[in-house]
């Protein structure tokens, strides 16, 4: 918790091996840097320590000191003797100090983990076959690696109520609660909304709601995946699969530009939950119920699945003729992208309008910001408009300019990314008055009036890299396969391009096109692709600091105040 | 690799004029006719089958009727030839065996993968599935033999139970004691 960034180096000797770590580094974070694992419970590094669990128990010594004169007491081999404490003590509860010893793996220790886990199974009811936490139980693990293997309970068990609604998205499974706090912890110190508590006592402690409310946060699901037992379950991923079938992908959540990490659960081909992945310069450990809801759209029914031309399904090189055609035949084109192309796909679609050049709009998606992990604007990658040079300066909501150009004549052919114009103040006589090339992944209202539709992949589908709002350049990959016979958008896109410049076409990969990227743009110079670390990498984007975001204050983002000069203010 | 080389031996006079071999077999054939037949006259007779013989797996009830799998998919896991495919399901709340609170909305076993390894009854935590003795399938296409649930608690059947795990949970939360 506490920031340890300048903290001074202290040395700690951990099972007789020394090592550096900043003074007040928590002894089981300390001992996981040598690989050392300290089983614990309520312990974690993002909350509080209570330290109600006793599983991490470690024995714990201090270089001896003369109580007089303060000089080291040695020993007859010139060693520094250490006074190890009589009892053991909690590893959670216990921070770095200069001379720290620490054994973890002694007899005594491991006597205590053998009975504290005695202790904590005492009431479990033992279910894993239908638990949901099975595979990643940390229960089940500890219980393997430092349990005793059997059983000396014969008394009957607690029982408790196995289905209590804790809140729209959180069930309770009491029977299972290890009672570690971790959730109580999360509501009260990173949501904000202190709601959970126990009540009773001893074996018949419960976690519960305070009266009169419910565990309705937005970040509710991040205790589902802090808890370390099966108490807690997700209702919408409850009995849906077992985790050791689900493959796992690293992910960006496209909620909002704050770019959260995520990990995407599949299993051939079907997602069957979103889990936020540890970031700890974006998200730290945390995510939004809602950004966990967006696989779902995977399967809507208004997704786009088949390329159509007026409505009719057709095969995607007919289409690709289509579009060729209405090219050639529209003199004045206009571009809509959007902040929800990875910067790969915008580069691309730049491309795309170099070849009949015309007005390119961007689109601003304002949403309601939650000062956490929900930012002001609902695209992942609007700064990635910026950085490939699709928009000059930041997109507006409403686009009247180019209302008054379709009005005016002046355009005949749109071509659409993923936008509904309607949301953007045009009207269905505008769009009638021009011919629509639509690229998108669901039906909307813009769709409805599209000459040519051509079905684009969701962020699940394909892989790529968004831009967030600290200008962090990060990738995701692709999770599952997209609907058949559906191109990857780069590939979409370049398809587009090599016909209508009578090129032949070539698949795009992503190394390639960052190959360019890296080499045209002065933004990504240095950029390699599959060398973007896990945590993402920083741009340098100090040229794009002047554009009035729309972004306020969130987690590990502070926006940047714009100065404006006296002058201009006075004019 | 070397060659050995085998020595023949000549055939006796006996041998060159093949009638020891001929009687010797005759005596057999004859002893052979005042036996009692041991050739089975499958399929109208079927063989007396082992104890712990692995024909094909099925899914079994509890005395009461109940469904004994709870989905936990571990033999979907276990299962070499990835016969086995669990579409997992909650019970209703209303349910009479609600206090279980899982089971399989569907379960399917490919009869044509199968290879009755007997793994998928060892790994099961619920003693829900067994390889019975039913050894002998046909069907017309390959979809016919892809057991549906249905079709899989037809041919288990009801097995005692010894330990009435789920009742006893029943019970005691009917009766929990109380602080």
């Amino acid at each position: 918790m506490s920031d340890l960034k300048n903290a001074p180096l202290v040395t700690i000797t951990i099972d007789g091996q020394e090592l550096q770590v900043p003074a007040g580094m928590n002894v089981i974070a300390a001992a996981a840097l040598i690989g050392k694992e300290i089983p614990h419970y309520c312990y974690h590094p993002r909350l509080s320590i209570v330290g109600n669990c006793r599983m991490c128990m470690v024995e714990l010594g201090m270089v001896m000191k003369d109580r007089a004169t303060g000089q080291v007491i040695l020993d007859e081999a010139g060693k520094p003797k250490i006074g190890w404490a009589p009892k053991p003590a909690i590893g959670c509860g216990t921070q770095a100090v200069n001379g720290l010893h620490v054994k973890t793996d002694t007899q005594l220790v491991k006597d205590c983990q053998k009975g504290v886990m005695e202790f904590l199974l005492v009431n479990h009811p033992l279910d894993c076959p239908i638990c949901d936490q099975a595979g990643e139980c940390t229960l089940q693990e500890f219980a393997t690696d430092y349990g005793q293997g059997y059983s000396r309970f014969v008394e009957e068990k607690n029982v408790k109520p196995k289905r209590t609604q804790l809140g729209p998205r959180v069930m309770l499974d009491d029977e299972r609660c290890i009672l570690c706090a971790r959730c109580i912890r999360f509501c009260k110190e990173i949501a904000g909304e202190d709601v959970l508590g126990f009540v009773d006592r001893g074996s018949y402690s419960t976690l519960t709601c305070y009266p009169g409310k419910a565990l309705t946060n937005n970040y509710s699901l991040n205790t589902v995946d802090i808890c370390p037992v099966g108490a807690l379950t997700s209702t919408d991923f409850r009995f849906k699969m077992r985790v050791w079938f689900l493959k796992k992908t690293d992910s960006i959540c496209t909620e909002s530009s704050v770019g959260v990490n995520t990990t995407v659960w599949s299993r051939e081909g079907q997602i069957y939950r979103i889990t936020p992945r540890e970031n700890g310069e974006v998200n730290d450990s945390w995510m939004a119920d809602s950004g966990r809801a967006l696989y779902e759209k995977v399967e809507a029914p208004e997704r786009l699945k088949c390329p159509k031309i007026n409505g009719n399904t057709v095969p995607l090189p007919e289409a690709i003729d289509r579009a060729c055609e209405l090219f050639d035949a529209a003199q004045k084109v206009a571009y809509v992208a959007s902040g929800h192309m990875s910067v790969e796909e915008q580069f691309l679609f730049k491309e795309l309008t170099h070849v009949q050049p015309g007005d390119i709009y961007g689109v601003m998606h304002v949403q309601e910001a939650d000062g956490f992990l929900i930012s002001a604007d609902s695209t992942p990658n609007m700064r990635g408009g910026l950085a490939v040079g699709l928009w000059e300066d930041l997109p507006q909501k409403q686009l009247s300019a180019l209302g008054d150009k379709i009005d005016n004549g002046a355009v005949t052919l749109l071509v659409v990314y993923n936008e509904d114009l309607f949301e953007t103040g045009l009207t269905e006589a505008q769009l009638r008055k021009v011919e629509i090339i639509y690229l998108g992944t669901h039906r909307n209202r813009t769709s409805e009036y599209a000459d040519l539709v051509l079905p684009t992949l969701m962020a699940f589908e394909k892989s790529g890299s968004f831009i967030n709002q600290q200008w962090r350049l990060q990738t995701f990959a692709q999770a599952v396969p997209g609907p058949t016979g559906l191109l990857p958008d780069i590939c979409l896109m370049e398809h587009l391009r090599s016909h209508l410049v009578g090129e032949a076409y070539v698949a795009p990969t992503l190394t390639g096109i960052w190959g360019r990227l890296s080499h045209e743009n002065a933004l990504f110079k240095g950029v390699l692709f599959n060398k973007i670390p896990k945590t993402g990498q920083l741009l340098e984007a100090e040229a794009f600091a002047h554009h009035a975001f729309l972004e306020g204050k969130g987690l590990h983002y502070e926006p940047k105040v714009t100065i404006i000069p006296e002058a201009v203010q006075a004019s | 690799m070397a060659t050995k080389v085998l020595e023949r031996k000549p055939l006796t006079w006996a041998e060159k004029t093949y009638l020891p071999q001929i009687v010797h077999g005759l005596k057999i054939t004859w002893k052979a006719m005042f036996k009692k037949p041991i050739t089975l006259q499958y399929p109208e007779e079927k063989p007396e089958l082992p104890m712990g013989y692995r024909g094909i797996p099925t899914l079994v009830k509890d005395p009461n009727g109940r469904e004994k799998c709870v989905s936990c998919q571990l033999c979907e896991f276990i299962c070499p030839p990835k016969a086995i495919r669990i579409t997992p399901g909650e019970i209703p709340a209303d349910a009479s065996t609600a206090h279980v609170e899982k089971a399989p909305k569907a379960f399917e076993i490919n009869m044509l993968r199968c290879i009755y390894c007997g793994l998928c009854q060892e790994v099961c935590p619920e003693e829900a599935i067994f390889l019975q003795n039913a050894f002998s399938l046909s069907g017309y296409s390959r979809q016919e033999l892809v057991f549906q649930k249905d079709k899989l608690y037809e041919l288990g059947g009801t097995l005692p139970d010894t330990h009435h795990k789920w009742d006893k949970k029943k019970a005691a939360a009917a009766h929990p004691h109380h602080h």
